[in-house]
């Protein structure tokens, strides 16, 4: 049986982001789209968390944040990189102190594209990333339910 | 042979394997009637088990191995509470067992090493702190009018507990919202603040530990509105209403009130015990000299 599909829970972080990305993932929550008619519920443990949603560029000054939520996340997990900042760097990618997408520090399964990203389009990123959550508890099923090796958990 | 222990069995097996059903689908359409009441969809009914069916599926991240030892014993508890209170034994063991899984709840979060989940096992103290009279005094309240602290007896006695008890009933159902983790009293943790420090308890426990503390809350749900039964036990049709009523009133109380500190919430426990709980005892006291001496 597969429950991951029927119940995401997701995480929501802003990386450097103008908040214009933040909003239209709250507004995903709110009456009007109610992400929770699908079991989606926006945590704020990356513990209960199965999608770790990120908004705008990483920089120096949080890079070890997003690893650090990013490891306490229990597999199977994936991450959606919402926004054009999140996915390059965007107009910030020149900045000194910006080291660019996300995918610059952890691995990202899915890129939300968009200045900034609509609901629609999360809700519709959200909803690719579940068909590769099932995929990787699959694959983790196959290896016997052992921990996956975690990327850069050496920090 | 007699037949009673046997039907006690019966019942306690009934209530360990179907209790997490019904308790599943209450905490199913409460989600759904909250989401109503806030003008949106809603979940389907049955998300409460994916829910849980998904923790299991989870990986099990563990901070401290005893952990592991905790959680079960919470559920482990809960579940003797339940079936202790279903199979028709000792009021006073009931609450006793009730009380002790809660205990162990309280042990797993501060086994952990998050200032989080020390909170959330801080405030989950206070809260047993201030439930706890108005429970005891419920079960003395039925001892006072049946004679017995057996749920068996009190449920076959026959006697319309809730004329003789209205303040006790009130008072218990008002520390029925510190236990349904219902606003303004979800202080140690909450169905709907994921993102605050409410979700003080259960931060460190993740897979399938989560899972076991969710069925838990299940085998609790079913428990807490089994005692409300027992007040309407000489009408099963007028009790289950009853259950049906106080259940949407928590629901409206926990999406029209905001949450309260921890000080009000053992201070308005503490009160209403004290008031609506010992006025009612007392009284109940004077009239059985007065009328039957």
């Amino acid at each position: 049986m597969t429950y991951l599909k029927k119940s995401p829970w997701v995480i929501h972080y802003d990386a450097s982001s103008c908040n214009g990305c933040d909003i239209e993932v709250l507004a995903a929550l709110t009456p009007v789209y109610d992400v929770e008619r699908f079991g989606i519920i926006n945590t704020g443990n990356p513990k209960h968390a199965d999608i770790f949603l990120v908004t705008g560029s990483v920089n120096e000054q949080n890079k070890e944040v997003v690893k650090n939520i990013y490891e306490q996340i229990p597999e199977p997990k994936v991450v959606v990189a919402i926004g054009i900042c999140a996915a390059s760097g965007g107009i910030f990618r020149e900045c000194y102190n910006v080291l660019g997408g996300v995918d610059k520090v952890i691995p990202v399964d899915v890129f939300v594209p968009g200045c900034a990203a609509r609901p629609e389009s999360i809700i519709d990123g959200v909803v690719t990333a579940l068909g590769i959550l099932e995929s990787k508890r699959l694959a983790m099923k196959e290896n016997g339910n052992k921990t996956m090796e975690k990327p850069g958990s050496a920090v | 042979m007699n037949a009673e222990p046997v039907i006690s069995l019966v019942n306690a097996v009934l209530f360990v394997l179907i209790a997490p059903l019904v308790g599943g689908l209450i905490a199913g359409i409460d989600r759904k009637v909250t989401a109503r009441m806030q003008g949106r969809v809603g979940p389907p009914v049955l998300q409460p088990f994916y829910d849980v069916g998904k923790l299991f599926e989870k990986e099990n991240m563990v901070v401290t191995v005893t952990q592991h030892f905790y959680v079960l014993s919470y559920l482990v508890f809960m579940v003797v509470a339940g079936a202790l209170f279903f199979s028709g034994g000792d009021m006073l063991l009931v609450i006793f067992a009730f009380t002790l899984s809660h205990i162990f709840l309280v042990l797993g979060a501060y086994a952990s090493y998050s200032p989080y989940s020390h909170i959330g096992a801080e405030r989950e103290l206070i809260q047993i702190i201030a439930y706890e009279p108005m429970i005891i005094f419920t079960a003395v309240g039925m001892y006072m009018v049946t004679q017995s602290f057996n749920v068996s007896a009190i449920v076959n006695s026959g006697i319309p507990i809730i004329l003789y008890l209205p303040g006790v009933f009130i008072g218990y159902l008002i520390v029925l919202t510190i236990k349904l983790r219902k606003s303004p009293f979800d202080l140690s943790t909450s169905h709907h603040a994921h993102q605050e420090i409410v979700k003080g308890v259960t931060t460190d426990f993740s897979g399938s530990n989560l899972g076991k503390i969710e069925i838990a809350h299940w085998y609790e749900y079913v428990f807490l509105l089994g005692v409300v039964y027992l007040f309407f036990g000489f009408n099963p049709v007028l009790a289950v209403a009853a259950i049906i009523i106080a259940y949407f009133l928590e629901i409206l109380i926990d999406n029209t009130i905001s949450r309260v500190k921890w000080q009000l919430t053992l201070r308005s426990a503490w009160l209403i015990a004290g008031t609506l709980g010992i006025v009612n005892l007392g009284v109940l006291y004077y009239l059985k000299g007065v009328i039957m001496p």
